[in-house]
């Protein structure tokens, strides 16, 4: 057994290993998966001096509860959830000291959905293709956590964190803009398809998940009717299927679709969009494939 | 040939139908384009997955996309590999049936062919092979099996396939392999990679 591990007590609604994902089988089916707010996962490793892709733990609302074996320095971003070590109160974006047998205790976050929890030397679960992370879609990779699981923590790198804390960008909120570009099936809807996304609000369902949230909002009418042949999907699509309710794809989603997708979300509001809790509020501005 | 853009992170290039869509993916294969982890291929187009860093984005490998010329009937690169199979499935006569041909002539036909990986998906593990005997093109059940056994050695819709695990499934089970056509534990964890010619022989 590891010298140092995180004892899992709970998990919360869903917990899972992510790390920066499952690069390379795209053309056998196997998506990329990795932490759905790539952002905040990579901000707590840093922030411990981790190397880039260091395996972390995705918390989505909270309700995380962890003991460490052996000393254990961690960070959380993400979400801003009240957070206790030892019963005391602390910071998220914070380097935080575990003692051994000390607890980490994640509240439910105040503003958006997911939290990273990242450990000094990283969870050091068995890799699958290359990499830690859970893909909820083909089941590769870790279970989700459980209570009573044990996950070991890998040696410290030699470097040491040079920061303390790190300032969190704003997370979450009612209503989020989401910068996208058309296409590449635009030209499969009718023009007031194209207005109704780019003027309207689309609401967050709870049929949400790291595959895709489901919006609920206007109807986004075909212009060309029968079956689109599969082809290869991106994350950030907005893929319309036929009752209407656009899913917009994470970090889990089908590497290939039979739908077609009205637009695409920038690469660089993923992560922000990835913080959208059911109820929220989404717009999209349409931009310019290669601005600003 | 029409190229689209994804967002800021893929290109999807569509072309007429699958034998452009392979010759694409050859010419792909032959001259990489600078910036792009890795290409999806599909039944009508190959997605173009650009690395975040690649210079110029998307504008610059869709520019680089529309220079490439294709050579018609050309395949992609790949491996070889032979798949021993036992010609006793279940959909067997109903192949003969359908092409007209004795189950004997069906099996002769399947062993005769020869196969390439058009594309994956479906489930991780599973290409989609073309085959140069058109006989072979048979549809879909009318009704999918809720479970087909690992090993399955299948036809359907112009394709044929082997399924890497025990899934449900409704194409026409010819008879079933032992190899292991996906394995974690293995570089690459696929046997049917995009590109590879595949043989059936019967054991």
């Amino acid at each position: 057994m590891a010298d140092r591990a995180l004892e899992v007590l709970a998990p919360g609604p869903l917990a899972t290993v992510q790390d920066a994902g499952r690069h390379g089988h795209a053309a056998l089916g196997v998506g990329a998966s990795g932490a759905a707010d790539a952002a905040s996962y990579a901000r707590a490793n840093r922030l411990l001096a981790n190397p880039e892709g260091a395996a972390a733990l995705e918390v989505t609302m909270g309700g995380l509860a962890l003991r460490a074996r052996g000393e254990v320095w961690v960070a959380v971003t993400g979400a801003p959830c009240p957070v206790r070590v030892g019963g005391r109160g602390a910071a998220t974006a914070e380097v935080l000291r575990l003692r051994d047998g000390e607890e980490l205790r994640l509240g439910p976050p105040a503003r958006g959905l997911r939290s990273y929890v990242a450990v000094r030397g990283g969870v050091d679960v068995p890799a699958v293709l290359g990499s830690r992370s859970t893909d909820v879609l083909s089941g590769l990779g870790p279970r989700p956590l459980s209570a009573g699981d044990l996950l070991p923590v890998g040696e410290p790198p030699r470097a040491f964190p040079v920061l303390d804390a790190v300032p969190e960008p704003p997370v979450g909120g009612d209503r989020l803009e989401l910068g996208v570009v058309l296409g590449p099936r635009d030209d499969w809807f009718a023009p007031e398809a194209v207005e109704a996304l780019l003027g309207r609000e689309f609401e967050v369902t709870g049929r949400s998940d790291r595959v895709g949230m489901r919006l609920a909002g206007p109807a986004l009418p075909r212009a060309v009717g029968g079956e689109l042949p599969t082809e290869g999907m991106v994350p950030g699509s907005l893929q319309v299927p036929p009752d209407g309710e656009p899913v917009l794809f994470l970090a889990d989603h089908p590497v290939t679709g039979g739908y077609p997708v009205i637009a695409v979300v920038r690469s660089a509001d993923l992560p922000r969009a990835a913080q959208a809790r059911p109820g929220t509020r989404l717009s999209f501005a349409a931009q310019p494939p290669d601005g600003p | 040939m029409r190229v689209l853009t994804c967002g800021d992170s893929g290109v999807l290039v569509e072309v007429a139908d699958l034998g452009e869509a392979l010759a694409l993916q050859a010419a792909l294969d032959e001259d990489p384009v600078p910036g792009v982890a890795e290409t999806v291929p599909a039944a009508r187009t190959v997605l173009l997955r650009v690395a975040p860093d690649a210079p110029g984005g998307v504008r610059a490998v869709a520019e680089a996309v529309r220079r490439l010329r294709p050579r018609p009937g050309a395949l992609p690169q790949g491996g070889e590999v032979e798949i021993d199979v036992q010609y006793d499935g279940e959909d067997l006569g109903e192949v003969a049936e359908i092409t007209g041909m004795t189950e004997r002539e069906v099996v002769r036909a399947h062993t005769a062919a020869r196969w390439t990986v058009a594309f994956g998906g479906f489930a991780p593990g599973f290409g989609y092979l073309v085959g140069d005997d058109r006989r072979l093109d048979v549809p879909r059940r009318g009704e999918s099996r809720t479970r087909v056994p690992a090993g399955s050695v299948a036809l359907a819709g112009g394709f044929g396939g082997v399924y890497p695990r025990s899934s449900p499934g409704g194409w026409r089970l010819l008879g079933r392999t032992d190899a292991v056509v996906w394995d974690l534990d293995r570089d690459p964890p696929g046997l049917l990679v995009p590109g590879t010619r595949v043989r059936f022989r019967e054991v």
